[in-house]
């Protein structure tokens, strides 16, 4: 025993590369953020260290309230609409076979390899108003003129499900996987109905996957500014294109600090909340 | 086990078709002759001839791949080592700093990006390569030491030990017992690393000095300005690298198991 401590101790050195980097350049950055949340905007890059609140009062000016709200209803619609798709893909994919679990699997990690926004490349092309979507469906005798839907708000959402679907699927995927079907069997024996036996145990079963699925896209969502750049041609203004813009144009550092302060304290409830109702440590479906 | 309906199977490939209809437009658009991506008027090369002529671009890959590799690099080393540490130490501050080992991956890119450029420009680091190494190894480590964590998990401590009783001093122990045993996830780590690295905008948008570019940044810049088919053509070609990263993981990953 005494043999093992000194061994533990002798490897401990190994650590320090990983903790002087974190904390060089993930927790003094983030900490220096909460400080500069706090400090006095001036011209140019400056910055004055003068203690403020003025930055979170400026959140609250009915111009910014909405970009909340906006990233918020963004982020909650394409929350839903992806757990709304995402859930049966996860469920399905839980009750394929072994050998074809594997295939789906590897099927839904492949896309990941593709930069992200060589895809979202590929649904402008798909989307734009000569594109293949318009087409097809003049083809059909659907719709007679095409439809513009680039560079508009389900464009974004769609942009925003593509990206993020896989993450939804693999965890709800991961939560599926584990269920002991026997219980479901032994519920509909005793007389409950498919739905009846879904509800009561099926959901609530793979209830952490959901929730993990939920934060794993509702978290990016909020910051992921280049889709709505790109797929909603700069029509909806998200938090995080307004934290970009104040950084790089609008140079107005402490507003873009507290912005991401009140940011990452969403994220942060939203976390703790999980952590509460599923009684997990990690979240499911990464790593 | 229950068998999936019918519709089930519909449905996931359904699914699937979506994810991979973009990927297969932008294949069959670069080798289109005409530069509107709206119809194929005929096959051609073209686009993949202007690309090579096409400095700013080629410049831009260059970039990416070098700090690909870097990141990557520096990552495995900061990784392994951190990975294999926290599993001997037995200290109780272990919980915390494990958490805080992997916060990058819990904290929104963006925030992470601005957070960085604004520290950067404190310490008055100048911004190009060197900060975007830093960025890129910040959200790399976490991928790497979470592989090598799980692979450490399965492996057994008493081969170490044995080494060690037979007279290896630590550092042998660990460079010839160890490290070939956490070899694959170390490499496998690595390579998600090299394609997460490849694939960042939003860091590197904060990040990249003023004549800087990696490759994704000049895609966004040109996304939003206007495009050539030369995009598709660089698409195809990038694909088809991360389709060789692709199969040599799950190569290795294969034979990890």
């Amino acid at each position: 025993m005494k043999k093992r401590r000194n061994r533990s101790d002798s490897s401990a050195w190994m650590t320090l590369p990983l903790y002087i980097f974190t904390i060089v350049f993930v927790v003094c950055p983030l900490i220096y953020m909460v400080a500069l949340s706090f400090a006095t905007p001036s011209r140019g890059f400056g910055v004055t260290w003068k203690f403020t609140l003025d930055n979170y009062r400026n959140i609250l000016e009915p111009v910014y309230l909405n970009t909340f709200a906006e990233s918020l209803k963004l982020a909650f619609t394409s929350t839903i609409v992806i757990a709304l798709i995402g859930y049966p893909f996860g469920y399905f994919m839980a009750r394929l076979p072994e050998h074809r679990k594997k295939k789906a699997q590897l099927l839904l990690s492949t896309p990941f390899w593709v930069n992200s926004l060589i895809r979202l490349y590929g649904w402008i092309i798909i989307l734009q108003k000569k594109g293949l979507l318009n087409f097809a469906l003049m083809k059909l005798g659907i719709i007679e003129k095409p439809l513009s839907i680039l560079y508009s708000y389900p464009a974004i959402v769609i942009g925003m499900i593509y990206v993020l679907l896989p993450f939804m699927i693999m965890s709800v995927y991961s939560s599926a996987e584990k269920l002991d079907w026997s219980y479901v069997e032994a519920a509909r024996d005793l007389g409950a109905s498919r739905l009846q036996a879904f509800f009561t145990i099926t959901l609530k079963l793979t209830l952490p996957g959901l929730l993990s699925g939920v934060i794993l896209t509702f978290v990016p969502s909020m910051g992921l500014f280049f889709i709505a750049d790109i797929l909603g041609g700069n029509k909806v203004v998200l938090v995080g294109s307004l934290i970009q813009d104040q950084m790089t144009r609008g140079s107005n550092w402490p507003f873009a600090a507290a912005l991401a302060v009140v940011m990452m304290v969403l994220t942060t409830i939203l976390i703790m909340i999980y952590r509460k109702v599923t009684n997990a440590r990690e979240l499911e479906g990464i790593g | 086990m229950k068998k999936n309906s019918r519709f089930a199977g519909f449905y996931m490939g359904l699914i699937f078709f979506l994810m991979y209809l973009p990927i297969a437009v932008v294949i069959v658009f670069s080798f289109n002759e005409s530069k509107l991506p709206v119809k194929f008027t005929g096959f051609s090369l073209k686009w993949y001839q202007e690309l090579i002529h096409d400095r700013a671009m080629l410049e831009a890959l260059v970039n990416s791949l070098i700090l690909g590799v870097l990141s990557c690099l520096v990552s495995a080393v900061i990784g392994t080592l951190g990975a294999v540490g926290l599993s001997r130490i037995h200290w109780k501050s272990k919980g915390a700093l494990e958490y805080i080992s992997i916060l990058p991956l819990m904290i929104p890119e963006i925030i992470l990006g601005m957070v960085l450029m604004a520290f950067f420009y404190m310490l008055n680091l100048p911004f190009g390569m060197l900060t975007l190494l830093i960025g890129h190894t910040v959200f790399c480590v976490p991928y790497i030491l979470m592989e090598v964590k799980a692979r450490l998990a399965g492996m057994d401590p008493a081969l170490e030990e044995a080494a060690r009783d037979l007279g290896a001093g630590p550092f042998r122990a660990f460079w010839d017992i160890t490290l070939p045993l956490i070899m694959p996830a170390v490499i496998s780590g690595s390579l998600l690393a090299f394609a997460m690295s490849m694939d960042d905008v939003v860091i590197s948008i904060f990040v990249n000095g003023p004549r800087l570019s990696t490759l994704p940044i000049k895609v966004y810049t040109q996304l939003k300005t206007g495009v050539t088919p030369e995009i598709n053509a660089l698409c195809t070609i990038l694909l088809a690298a991360t389709l060789i990263i692709f199969i040599v993981y799950s190569l290795i990953t294969k034979k990890k198991k």
